[in-house]
């Protein structure tokens, strides 16, 4: 347990993952921040962002989309409005999900500019997510 | 005596409400896996939500006001049942609680009042001229994320503006597939969450991102929303484990019924050849 951060990504559609890391790295709202055991306790809101942990030799990538994180000195808890694993997003999906967004933006006025600007994140960070477990 | 011909009917009768009942149970049971997963795949947000909430809360003072406890004088129920019946003990056990809590409340006097979700809470209260605040209903087996929301958002609002100074929801918790707990949950004060073990052992306080008072803004409201949307699909679970039960016990019934006619129709039907046999020898015997 010394010197190691349990941690736990729990969204509404289940428990996403559950293990012992040794670093964490997750986007806030207000930034990017690092998580090493023993960090003071710490809450922040999440923006749609990359989640990335190590352990050991293993880095792994996660898609965070909004949400909370709790973190304690040996643990970090994220709850999320939805997350997935790298190596499970439909990449094909996110790159299509992307070009309906990029369309919608250029209409301009008649559309939800906020939702759009959402899903468009959404859908580049998902890709990002996916690429970055491909390029190991 | 009834005739091998109303025997017949009664069999036949009881054959077609077997059927009937076999296929509710297959539909249950078909529901109930639905919702059983999507139910247990909600549990461990909302539960760490919960104590997310209970660290936060403990964590110095706030002025949050759905943190803060005020003298009660308004207790409000909110009664969770079905819309559709033929599911065992599954409402009566909810208002029979409900009944009892609100006769507890008004004695300790406390002003009452109630709300209800699903047509069977809406039915019983309305019987007994109980004036309802609030009515959620047609929504039970179809209920979504927004709709706990709605109801969120009403009870917040209804409390923030004091017409409303504390919030019981009384709802079925699935337990197992054969048994359903009636549960008592308290919504509104957040305050007196009991701290949960989880929570130990944090002395030092939370440096918050953004301010701490943002994050209670957003994050106090949306907890009350899943602890709803969480009351609302283990309602539901239970609802069709609860239908699935009733449904395999008529079933049973049913055949037990059947068996006990066939017999029935069988001896009639044999005392009525032996009686023909009878005049028939009588008849021979005569003519020697």
């Amino acid at each position: 347990m010394e010197n190691k951060l349990k941690l736990e990504i729990v969204t509404p559609y289940g428990l996403v993952f559950s293990d012992e890391v040794d670093e964490i790295v997750a986007s806030g709202s207000e930034g990017e921040f690092g998580v090493l055991p023993n960090h003071i306790p710490f809450f922040t809101t999440l923006k749609i962002g990359i989640l990335t942990y190590k352990k050991g030799n293993e880095t792994g990538y996660f898609f965070v989309n909004w949400g909370y994180a709790e973190v304690g000195p040996d643990k970090v808890l994220i709850l999320a409005d939805s997350a997935e694993k790298s190596e499970y997003i439909d990449v094909q999906r996110a790159i299509e999900a992307k070009k309906r967004a990029e369309e919608r933006l250029k209409q301009a006025e008649k559309i939800d500019h906020a939702r759009a600007t959402a899903a468009l994140e959404r859908a580049v960070t998902r890709t990002q997510v996916a690429e970055k477990k491909r390029a190991k | 005596m009834p005739t091998l011909r109303d025997i017949k009917r009664k069999i036949n009768a009881v054959k077609n409400t077997k059927q009937i009942t076999k296929a509710m149970k297959m539909v249950a049971a078909a529901k109930l896996r639905k919702s059983q997963t999507r139910m247990l795949e909600m549990r461990p947000y909302a539960d760490k939500m919960n104590s997310v909430i209970a660290s936060l809360s403990v964590d110095g003072e706030s002025h949050h006001p759905l943190l803060i406890p005020r003298p009660r004088k308004i207790v409000e129920v909110i009664v969770m049942t079905s819309d559709r019946g033929l599911c065992g003990a599954f409402n009566s056990n909810i208002l029979k609680t409900a009944a009892k809590f609100i006769s507890e409340r008004k004695q300790e006097g406390f002003n009452i009042s109630v709300s209800v979700i699903g047509k069977k809470a809406f039915d019983y209260f309305k019987r007994r001229n109980v004036a309802m605040r609030e009515s959620w209903v047609g929504l039970s087996g179809k209920m979504v994320y927004s709709d706990a929301q709605k109801i969120a958002i009403n009870i917040i609002d209804n409390y923030i503006n004091e017409t409303l100074d504390e919030i019981f929801l009384i709802y079925n918790e699935f337990k197992t597939v054969m048994t359903q707990k009636v549960s008592i949950a308290k919504i509104l004060p957040l305050a007196s969450i009991e701290k949960s073990e989880e929570t130990t052992g944090l002395l030092t306080s939370f440096i918050y991102e953004p301010s701490r008072e943002d994050i209670l803004n957003q994050f106090l409201p949306k907890n009350i929303e899943i602890q709803i949307y969480r009351a609302i699909l283990e309602s539901q679970a239970s609802e069709e484990a609860a239908r699935m039960t009733a449904m395999e016990n008529a079933t049973q019934n049913a055949d037990e019924m059947i068996s006990k006619l066939t017999l029935q129709y069988n001896k009639a039907r044999q005392a009525s050849i032996t009686k023909e046999l009878m005049d028939i020898v009588g008849g021979v015997e005569a003519l020697k």
